[in-house]
């Protein structure tokens, strides 16, 4: 009882000291991520209007009726952006997720099996890594249609090739360490090795990468968006309100920019917290 | 001994290092030591690790590790304080002044250099000499520290010589600017005991000729009893004994320098349970080898009894720990026979079935790459419990109770992450783990030898206690003849792959002793000031008489 005790006064003592240790830049990022979940999560009760719903006259100024204004057919567009945080965000961490689950997965594979296993798997990810991404989106979106599970899953697969390389850097590592070998010894099966002896030895810089990927996801959707083969109308997303509202900054309006600085505002939040964790976890290492 | 004169040219004074950790003053490194270095002289500084003695030797060069702050005391070099200084002042003392020797050569030399360039960098940097003739001393330095072919040695890049040499070159690296004070921090501990001996008298000649007084540490009393004139011993970063070196070993005051001193002569008494014995392990013309190299062992014979501790010595490049790996089927096996008790094992371990696999467990040199930090103890030795026996759940609660006793680690430790304990604290668990799946064979591959000497003292007694409540058979790997000579019953000497010498440990060690075996042997440093001397000596007479043999 007293070792469990200890156990959460410690525990306690670390977390209180962690919160007095976050620098403000990340603090700033936790706040502005923890604002977009909330927005993204609660839309249809924060948004004044529906994404698709004709709510007023088009190009309607900021008034007091529609805080940003109206875009061209006269959707309201703050609560596109609104509307927009929850599929721009959505399907990046979406994306993000199946990336890693299928980069890590075969990354970790790739270097504890080694051999032929290794061979096959890095050669297919170098051809697949030298062409160049947008493209090779682009071709595979236009040939199968810019729907949102084509789309999750082409960028997911594209984007996998990135951290395969580096898990599996990451995991040949520790692979050489001798309680790897221990593992093997006493005839573990690759799959337990993978996940108890390696993958809790590299989570931390796959963690920092997870933060980084997440942003790039985010903007090459936002470019896919602003090339057409994004997320479709009517849905709202950041990257596509761009393009749509891009002829307005030639009438002097700046509202066009209001979702730009969405999109800037969450990748610079999210890459501030990143810095930090990457900071934190190779202080921990020692 | 040099009696003290009335000038040091190196005065510490009540030095005191903290550990500091964002701004806030943590663990005391260095407590309060002080002593003074007379011109010639050679202090050693011994104790385990973290006794804060690499910490003392860099203070000398006005610098502390990050993390580490000189909070108080001096260090006076001609008159002025060292700690004082500013950090220009410092670097111009370091290299040219006071120079220093790194435990690891080879993590030391620039990779990209010659070596020529690197022994002279400090000389003709600082300007002391003109490169030809910086070029013309460190070919001489090369000579008398007995390096082959002294004109053409600095040519080489540091990967093409060997790491005795290496070690050597950055002793000529160091004296290249002739300092008055040269820091060495274990030189020759990452080095083979043969190689050992010669670096050992090539610093000794050196330091000697050109009358530098030189700070020497080590974590092994014997080798610094070799060198130094006085030694101090510390522990936990306070002096525990400070005297001349002959008082030391002959004399010892202090409890614990009477237990460093004793380490070396403890003799284990023998597993028993020799007279209903049983044959465990077997190998018959066992060869193997790696991709690209052939035969790395070749045509080993062995027999291992259930009441074995069983000895396989050698140099490293000798084979011995290649061996242990084709014995758990790491490496397989190209050809040969290998049975544990009558029943033949396949090649590689991932044709072996699980019983197989939990009856051979193996012990690595290394306890800090042997554990996975992420785990807690009780996962690390649960694991092969619930793998192997797979009984439940509370019982491989009480299993795993069991084994944190057995090894003498307090049950508070179960919920340990293994990467905060101590180096002797993770190898009681790697044995332990390995004691979890209840093997019959236990080989223990250099398993004491990154241990300071007391924890690997301790950790032999722990292995001999448990080889003796478990009954099983012991194959320990070593280099050290002097450990192998106390606590095992069978040996084989290795060189280059091959078995030289064999037999019972009282037949392999008792006169005459083969050639190999005896330079092995009188390798290993033994606890008196004489002991280098005499197996130069020893060594020369030897080759004497193989001229004078052959001329005849």
């Amino acid at each position: 009882m007293s070792l469990a005790v200890d156990r959460a006064a410690e525990h306690h003592d670390t977390l209180a000291q962690r919160v007095r240790r976050v620098p403000l830049p990340a603090l700033i990022g936790l706040a502005v991520i923890a604002i977009n979940i909330v927005v993204a999560i609660g839309a249809p009760l924060i948004a004044p209007f529906g994404q698709s719903e004709i709510a007023g006259p088009p190009y309607n100024p900021p008034d007091g009726a529609f805080l940003l204004g109206t875009d061209a057919i006269g959707r309201d567009m703050l609560s596109r952006i609104i509307y927009g945080a929850r599929n721009t965000i959505g399907i990046a961490l979406m994306t993000t997720l199946l990336s890693f689950f299928l980069g890590a997965g075969a990354g970790f594979v790739a270097a504890t099996a080694g051999g032929w296993v290794d061979q096959i798997l890095s050669r297919a990810v170098d051809v697949m890594i030298s062409i160049p991404k947008l493209i090779f989106a682009l071709m595979i979106l236009s040939i199968l249609g810019a729907s949102i599970p084509t789309m999750i899953i082409t960028i997911a697969v594209l984007d996998s090739t990135r951290i395969f390389r580096l898990s599996r850097s990451l995991a040949i590592n520790v692979n050489v360490l001798d309680f790897v070998e221990v593992a093997r010894l006493r005839g573990e099966n690759t799959f337990w090795i993978v996940r108890k002896e390696i993958l809790p030895n590299v989570t931390a810089p796959l963690l920092a990468e997870f933060g980084l990927r997440f942003t790039f996801v985010f903007l090459f959707i936002s470019s896919l968006g602003f090339l057409g083969l994004g997320i479709q109308p009517p849905a709202a997303d950041w990257g596509s309100m761009v393009k749509d509202n891009s002829t307005l900054i030639t009438f002097g309006s700046l509202i066009a920019l209001a979702p730009a600085l969405a999109i800037a505002i969450l990748a610079l939040a999210v890459n501030f917290v990143v810095d930090w964790a990457a900071n934190l976890t190779s202080g921990l290492k020692d | 001994m040099t009696p003290a004169p009335a000038t040091p040219v190196l005065s510490i004074r009540g030095l005191t290092v903290r550990a500091e950790r964002d701004g806030q003053p943590g663990q005391t490194l260095v407590d309060d030591v002080s002593f003074d270095l007379a011109p010639g002289q050679v202090i050693g500084l011994i104790g385990e690790s973290g006794a804060g003695k690499s910490t003392i030797g860099l203070a000398a060069l006005g610098y502390s590790r990050p993390g580490c702050v000189i909070t108080a005391g001096s260090v006076l070099y001609k008159g002025g304080d060292i700690v004082h200084m500013t950090e220009r002042e410092r670097q111009l003392l370091r290299g040219a002044d006071i120079a220093y020797v790194a435990q690891s050569a080879g993590a030391s030399f620039n990779p990209a250099h010659r070596l020529l360039q690197q022994v002279c960098e400090i000389p003709i940097a600082r300007g002391l000499a003109a490169p030809a003739k910086a070029r013309e001393n460190a070919i001489g330095l090369f000579q008398s520290l007995d390096l082959p072919e002294p004109q053409r040695f600095g040519g080489y890049f540091p990967h093409q010589v060997s790491g005795g040499q290496l070690q050597r070159a950055m002793a000529a690296m160091a004296m290249a600017a002739s300092p008055a004070i040269v820091v060495f921090d274990e030189p020759t501990t990452a080095l083979d005991v043969t190689t050992q001996v010669e670096v050992l008298a090539a610093f000794r000649r050196l330091i000697q000729s050109h009358g530098t007084a030189a700070i020497y540490i080590a974590h092994d009393l014997a080798v610094v009893a070799q060198l130094a004139d006085r030694i101090m011993v510390l522990r936990h970063g306070k002096m525990v004994e400070y005297g001349d070196t002959r008082d030391i070993l002959e004399r010892p005051r202090q409890p614990y320098t009477q237990k460093l001193v004793r380490e070396r002569t403890r003799k284990f008494a023998a597993a028993p349970g020799a007279e209903r014995d049983e044959r465990l392990l077997t190998l018959r013309n066992v060869s193997a080898s790696y991709k690209s190299f052939r035969n790395v062992v070749h045509d080993i014979d062995l027999d291992v009894d259930r009441s074995d501790t069983f000895a396989i010595v050698g140099e490293s490049g000798s084979g011995k720990s290649t061996l242990a790996r084709v014995i758990v089927g790491m490496l397989p096996r190209q050809s040969g026979m290998l049975e544990l008790a009558g029943e033949t094992l396949p090649a590689s371990f991932k044709e072996r079935t699980r019983e197989q696999l939990r009856r051979i467990q193996l012990i690595y040199q290394m306890p800090d790459i042997a554990l996975n930090p992420h785990q807690t103890v009780y996962e690390t030795i649960a694991r092969p419990i619930q793998f192997y026996f797979n009984p439940p759940k509370d019982e491989v609660r009480a299993q795993a109770e069991e084994l944190l006793r057995q090894i003498e680690l307090p049950l508070e430790f179960m919920t340990r992450k293994t990467s905060m304990l101590s180096g002797g604290q993770k190898q009681r668990l790697c044995i332990a783990r390995a004691l979890a799946a209840k093997p019959d064979v236990m080989i223990c591959d250099e398993a004491t030898s990154a241990l300071d000497p007391l924890v690997a003292e301790e950790i032999l007694e722990l292995l001999r206690r448990l080889q003796t409540t478990h009954r099983m058979g012991l194959v320990f790997i070593s280099h050290d003849l002097g450990v192998v000579r106390r606590f095992c019953n069978k040996v084989i000497v290795m060189k280059r792959g091959a078995i030289v010498d064999g037999g019972a440990i009282e037949k392999v060690f008792a006169p005459p002793l083969h050639e190999y075996t005896a330079l092995l042997m009188s390798s290993v440093p033994q606890m008196r000031p004489g002991w280098l001397d005499e197996t130069l000596r020893a060594r020369s007479q030897k080759q004497t008489d193989a001229i004078a043999q052959s001329a005849a």
